[in-house]
């Protein structure tokens, strides 16, 4: 509207009050506000047309639907997958461990035995009789030594295998890390929309954080076991 | 130091058991037994004449520091050295875990020798 135009409201609004004509008042009063009003209602039907269209957008978007229904699932069956892979190898590798220890504890007493007799006849002190005997005991005990090396051989191969869960678990873990980043990404886009102010970061302060990750924040946290020791001498222990 | 006390290791991860079982009988300690979280093992404690205690923290159904509380309650485990095997490494909860009672305290991933070294220091301090 223009100034002259509003002026000359201005004065007839000014005549109409004089002579108390309450009717033409407020004809004239909203005739004043109009352009603003008009102005304010095309900016709020814009903003409601673009966030319509965004929101029409983010659901039409056929990635939401897929990571929804499909990728999120599977990445829940790999990371599963993954807990079974790693298991199944740390127990290989404890129970091939727990083979190979007394086979490697039975050479180390056997020889220690053997030993002692050895460096008695290496003295010469050993009897025509107790040199048979030790002859015959490292007879038994070469013996002895290539079992245990063969079967210690074989747990020792068992350790290796059990390694090869690293490159598979390394290749889903790969997989869910990129789909955990396009989720992220749809995410603040939602948020983009909704443009809401999203409110501080809470943690739960009784949530167990479980190990520390190098670069992650997780608080209050000590840096390894000499801290702990610090820590708890600090507290009197 | 007995060597043939009585240990029980709780800790949901069966490797994990496994594991410190290991080293336990390493270290020449071979009487152990294992319980998968406080729920079973706080019975256990109860009624098996245990020595000494090796726990997690986070477990499923009763954890570690539950169990610990549950422990310095009960008259008879009172005095039950209690060490703490744990990946949980906030300030707060070694904190707690003093407060509470713990003996020792490891963070994981922790070493053969660190084990004996705790172990070794809480005896000391028990029977010393």
């Amino acid at each position: 509207m223009a100034v002259d135009e509003r002026l000359a409201l201005a004065k007839e609004l000014v005549v109409q009050l004089e002579a108390g004509n309450e009717q033409e008042v407020q004809r004239i009063t909203s005739e004043l506000s109009s352009g603003n009003e008009s102005e304010l209602f095309q900016e709020v039907g814009r903003l409601t047309r673009e966030l319509h269209e965004a929101i029409n957008e983010f659901l039409l978007d056929p990635r939401i639907n897929e990571m929804a229904q499909v990728e999120i699932p599977d990445a829940s069956e790999r990371l599963s997958y993954v807990i079974t892979m790693t298991e199944k190898s740390a127990n290989t590798t404890l129970s091939a461990v727990e083979a190979g220890l007394p086979l490697a504890e039975e050479l180390g007493s056997r020889s220690t035995e053997i030993a002692g007799k050895w460096e008695r006849f290496c003295r010469r002190e050993l009897s025509v009789d107790d040199f048979r005997e030790l002859s015959r005991e490292l007879g038994g005990f070469l013996e002895t030594a290539q079992r245990c090396s063969q079967q210690l051989n074989g747990h020792l191969t068992d350790v290796l295998m059990a390694q090869d869960f690293q490159d598979l678990t390394g290749q889903i873990i790969r997989q869910v890390i990129t789909l955990v980043h396009d989720v992220e990404d749809k995410l603040v886009q939602l948020v983009r929309i909704s443009g809401h102010k999203m409110p501080e970061k809470q943690k739960d302060m009784n949530k167990l954080e479980g190990p520390v990750i190098p670069g992650v924040d997780q608080g209050n946290t000590v840096s390894g076991q000499d801290d702990v020791d610090d820590l708890l001498s600090s507290l009197g222990f | 130091m007995n060597k043939n006390m009585k240990i029980l290791i709780v800790d949901d991860f069966s490797t994990m058991r496994r594991i410190i079982k290991n080293l336990l009988r390493d270290l020449g300690f071979t009487n152990t037994q294992e319980a998968d979280d406080g729920n079973t093992a706080l019975p256990m404690l109860q009624s098996g004449n245990f020595d000494f205690l090796v726990t997690d923290w986070n477990m499923p159904g009763m954890t570690g520091i539950d169990l610990l509380k549950a422990v310095r309650a009960d008259p008879n485990l009172v005095k039950l050295p209690v060490l703490m095997v744990t990946a949980e490494s906030k300030r707060e909860q070694i904190i707690e875990a003093a407060q509470a009672g713990v003996n020792g305290y490891v963070v994981k991933p922790f070493t053969a020798v660190t084990l004996e070294e705790k172990i070794s220091k809480i005896f000391e301090r028990v029977e010393g």
